[in-house]
């Protein structure tokens, strides 16, 4: 369903995407992670057709975004993680105004918006303007908006930021039931439980080269790391570890930390913490602990 | 002092980025130029008259006094204006509020930091404009060079003062109403109080002064120069420094009040602020919620565009629905009334009319070249509403660019959203210009023709220059026609209007000639030739304008 083929991205010199090449067919949920500034949302906003690509080739479907952009921008649906939408539309209006740039009106339009607006709990605000929503009611509207027309694929740049806890658990239960019914999900995310619960593969970027590619288990095996986590993955993957064995020490520190104030409480029988917060930090070695 | 310092930084730091980043040698060269002009000619204008009263005994310094304290009077209002309304951005709805009140910085410290910005924000621009007038005043005075620092000396309070006023006025306000709510509110309050000075002050017909009867007795008129006007405002002490310098006896007790009163108003202001800015900046995170009757609009406007396609149904419905929701665009309206109003009046109190015979020559010359000021005024407003549609949309590219929008049907829709108001509004203006000034059929039907061409032209022209020099960053619509690209606009607009003008004076020399020798007149290839021209220039323009904008759009990346 989509489909990338040595999607290249320069600034100047500088590469933010290095010849990708990435297949997601339909009925898959894509995982596509990385470091701060890896080129995952150059990458998406190439495929949403916001950004030009340098060199390369993007499919949607059967069409080449760049050969047939309005065909190939029919099918697909794009959450971007900044949601800048009309601050004097309100909620409805903005739906339809979205559903009116992909052609359509009518009664139809007007049921599925209620239906969107029902589902992501938007009802009671349908008509007041979208300036005073919150951060992640924008989010959910503009998710809402990703949807109205309905669409074939999705592609999702950080699809949690800003949403609460039921937000979250509707997206994931949405872009599930999305995938079951035949769709495709490619969604960017630093939430590595979320990617690693939902995800059915994943592709981890860095310094715009996809490193690893693959299920779960296929990145254990590419990086021979036994039954580590995602997370684990990710660092071992991302040049991550030293910042791993970093925290490593620091919890053992101050672990090591609360003992001797707990053994010197006990001694001088005054409260761990007045003491603790007195006393001056240790700078032990990791050999002393 | 060290946490002032800290506040203020950043705002340095980034001015001085955004100086060096958009410095190119014709940019530079260009605002530089259109400054130079701008200078030099209120230093002509105001050089000339003061020589003139310096010519005069006994009334001349009088009315050099009178003068300048009319200017900085009209600075102090201005100012007062601009101040409320640059404080309750900088005060209340900035962006890096919250990392300022969150942190330990001393409140005094931010207080002061929030005012200097404030009041660079709303100053600049007079302080610009003050430069050649006390430049003419220190000349024609034979002043010295000391007199330089001593105006800088004595205008800063000039600034100052408003600055702290304006921004206790918003603190209070602000206390009253949600911010919000106050820019709205205070949006209509400025704009209709500039639109009805204007419109008062063009209505008493100030030219009349001018005329020699309407002066009763010399006497009244001296006693009347030698009042003061307004003795316990500061542009009164500021004159009284100013002339006292240039004219003597110098006294210092005119800048010792102008300068307490600043550092009064300053403490006052400060310790207002300690008291109700807490709960003014409060008040000021209360979001403006409101419902709205979307359905009035879609029953409205709905079927009104059912003819086009969905998507440039949609998009035009909410160009339109922004538009009037957003009381910082429409109240701009009330000003495009008010230029009407004073430009018809204005031909109206032509004295063409008040003689037995009016020369037909004159009439139609003066008929002819109202098409020239005509275009000026479209041009202007060309430049308020039409050359920021493409900027506004910036935010929203991503969603426009995502979808299968074509991007000539948001030219298309933007470009006839902007045009046809335009187009109703110089057809106005011309036939009933026309009609005031009792023109020809030929020069009506010319008039009527050529502004119509025009109209197409300044529109495409006004999208094409916003594409070219979008304002993607700013949140207030009404800075975007300010900029290079809004300067540069207007420049290419003149230039249009003068070659017209130039084309077409051709025919209508042809048609005043044959008039004044009582020939009939003919319909030769030299006029055909030039009302072509015209017409290929100004539909030229408007394909060009429109390929370039939409060339550059799509080379957009967000």
């Amino acid at each position: 369903m989509i489909r990338l083929e040595r999607l290249t991205k320069t600034y100047g010199k500088f590469v933010a995407v290095n010849a990708v090449d990435l297949h997601v067919p339909p009925g898959e949920l894509f995982g596509f992670l990385g470091p701060n500034g890896a080129g995952k949302t150059t990458t998406l906003r190439m495929i949403a057709g916001i950004l030009r690509p340098t060199a390369g080739r993007i499919w949607l479907g059967g069409d080449d975004l760049l050969v047939d952009p309005m065909s190939a921008k029919r099918r697909l649906g794009f959450i971007p993680d900044r949601p800048f939408v009309y601050e004097k539309l309100t909620g409805a209006e903005f739906l339809r105004f979205v559903a009116g740039l992909y052609g359509q009106d009518g009664a139809v339009v007007e049921r599925r918006i209620d239906e969107l607006l029902e589902l992501f709990e938007l009802s009671v605000w349908k008509h007041e303007l979208v300036e005073s929503y919150s951060h992640g009611m924008r989010q959910k509207l503009i998710i809402s908006s990703a949807l109205i027309h309905r669409p074939e694929c999705i592609v999702v740049d950080e699809p949690m930021v800003g949403l609460d806890p039921r937000g979250a658990r509707l997206l994931k239960d949405i872009f599930r039931a999305f995938v079951e019914r035949g769709g495709t999900v490619l969604m960017s995310t630093h939430t590595l439980e979320v990617a690693q619960a939902m995800c059915d593969r994943i592709a981890i970027i860095q310094e715009g080269s996809i490193v690893a590619r693959g299920t779960i288990d296929e990145l254990r095996q590419q990086t021979t790391a036994g039954d580590a986590s995602l997370e684990e993955l990710f660092l071992k993957l991302t040049g991550g570890e030293a910042i791993q064995e970093l925290a490593a020490i620091l919890s053992e520190e101050a672990g090591l930390r609360g003992q001797k104030s707990e053994t010197r409480s006990q001694e001088s029988g005054i409260g761990g913490r007045a003491a603790g917060s007195g006393a001056p930090k240790p700078r032990g070695k990791r050999a002393d602990s | 002092m060290r946490s002032l310092t800290l506040v203020l930084m950043p705002k340095w730091r980034t001015a001085r980025v955004r100086f060096r980043q958009g410095q190119s040698p014709g940019k530079a060269l260009t605002i530089g130029g259109v400054g130079a002009v701008f200078w030099l000619a209120v230093f002509g204008v105001l050089y000339r008259v003061l020589s003139y009263f310096r010519g005069v005994e006994e009334i001349g310094p009088l009315l050099a006094a009178k003068l300048l304290g009319l200017a900085l009077l009209a600075f102090l209002s201005i100012l007062l204006l601009s101040n409320v309304i640059t404080a309750l951005s900088s005060f209340y709805l900035a962006k890096d509020l919250d990392l300022l009140v969150s942190s330990p910085a001393d409140w005094l410290h931010i207080y002061l930091a929030k005012l200097g910005e404030t009041m660079v924000h709303s100053s600049w621009m007079v302080a610009l404009m003050a430069v050649p007038i006390f430049a003419a005043y220190g000349v024609i005075y034979d002043s010295g060079w000391l007199f330089g620092p001593f105006a800088v000396l004595v205008f800063l309070p000039i600034l100052l003062i408003p600055a702290v006023l304006g921004s206790a006025f918003t603190l209070i306000l602000v206390n009253v109403f949600p911010a919000r709510r106050t820019r709205d509110l205070l949006s209509i309050i400025a704009i209709a109080a500039a639109g009805g000075v204007v419109l008062l002050f063009r209505i008493i017909r100030p030219e009349r002064l001018a005329r020699p009867e309407g002066f009763q007795s010399l006497l009244d008129f001296i006693t009347l120069l030698r009042a003061p006007t307004s003795p316990l405002l500061p542009s009164e002490w500021a004159t009284d420094a100013v002339m006292g310098w240039l004219v003597g006896p110098f006294d210092w007790l005119p800048l010792l009040l102008l300068w307490s009163s600043a550092a009064a108003t300053v403490v006052l202001g400060a310790a207002l602020h300690f008291r109700l800015y807490p709960s003014g900046f409060t008040k000021a995170q209360e979001g403006a919620e409101r419902f709205v009757k979307g359905w009035v609009w879609q029953a409205i406007l709905g079927p009104l565009f059912r003819p086009l396609s969905v998507s440039k149904r949609e998009f035009v419905i909410k160009d339109l629905k922004l538009f009037f929701r957003d009381t910082t665009q429409w109240s701009q309206l009330i000003l495009l009334a008010v230029l009407v109003v004073i430009y018809l009046f204005n031909i109206r109190a032509l004295p063409l009319f008040t003689g037995e015979q009016v020369p037909f020559n004159l009439v139609t010359v003066i008929s002819f070249l109202n098409l020239g000021l005509a275009g000026f005024v479209l041009a202007s407003i060309a430049a308020r509403f039409v050359f920021p549609a493409i900027s506004l949309e910036g935010r929203q590219m991503w969603l426009l660019r995502s979808s299968p929008l074509d991007l000539r049907a948001l030219l298309w829709s933007k470009y006839w959203v902007g045009t046809v108001p335009l187009l109703g509004l110089a057809l106005i203006i011309t036939v009933f210009t026309n009609v005031i000034l009792k023109a020809t059929p030929f020069i009506m039907a010319v008039g009527v023709g050529t502004i119509f061409l025009l109209t197409l032209a300044i529109s495409a022209m006004a999208l094409g220059f916003g594409a070219l020099y979008p304002q993607f960053e700013t949140e207030n619509a009404a800075q975007i026609p300010t900029s290079f690209g809004g300067l540069v606009f207007m420049m290419s607009t003149v230039a249009l209007l003068a070659l017209v003008i130039m084309i077409e004076a051709v025919p209508v020399y042809g048609y005043l000639h044959a008039n004044y020798l009582h020939q009939p007149f003919r319909v030769d290839g030299v006029m055909i030739g030039s009302f072509a021209a015209v017409a290929a220039i100004c539909l030229g323009l408007t394909v060009v304008s429109l390929k370039v904008g939409l060339k550059r759009m799509e080379g957009f990346e967000f």
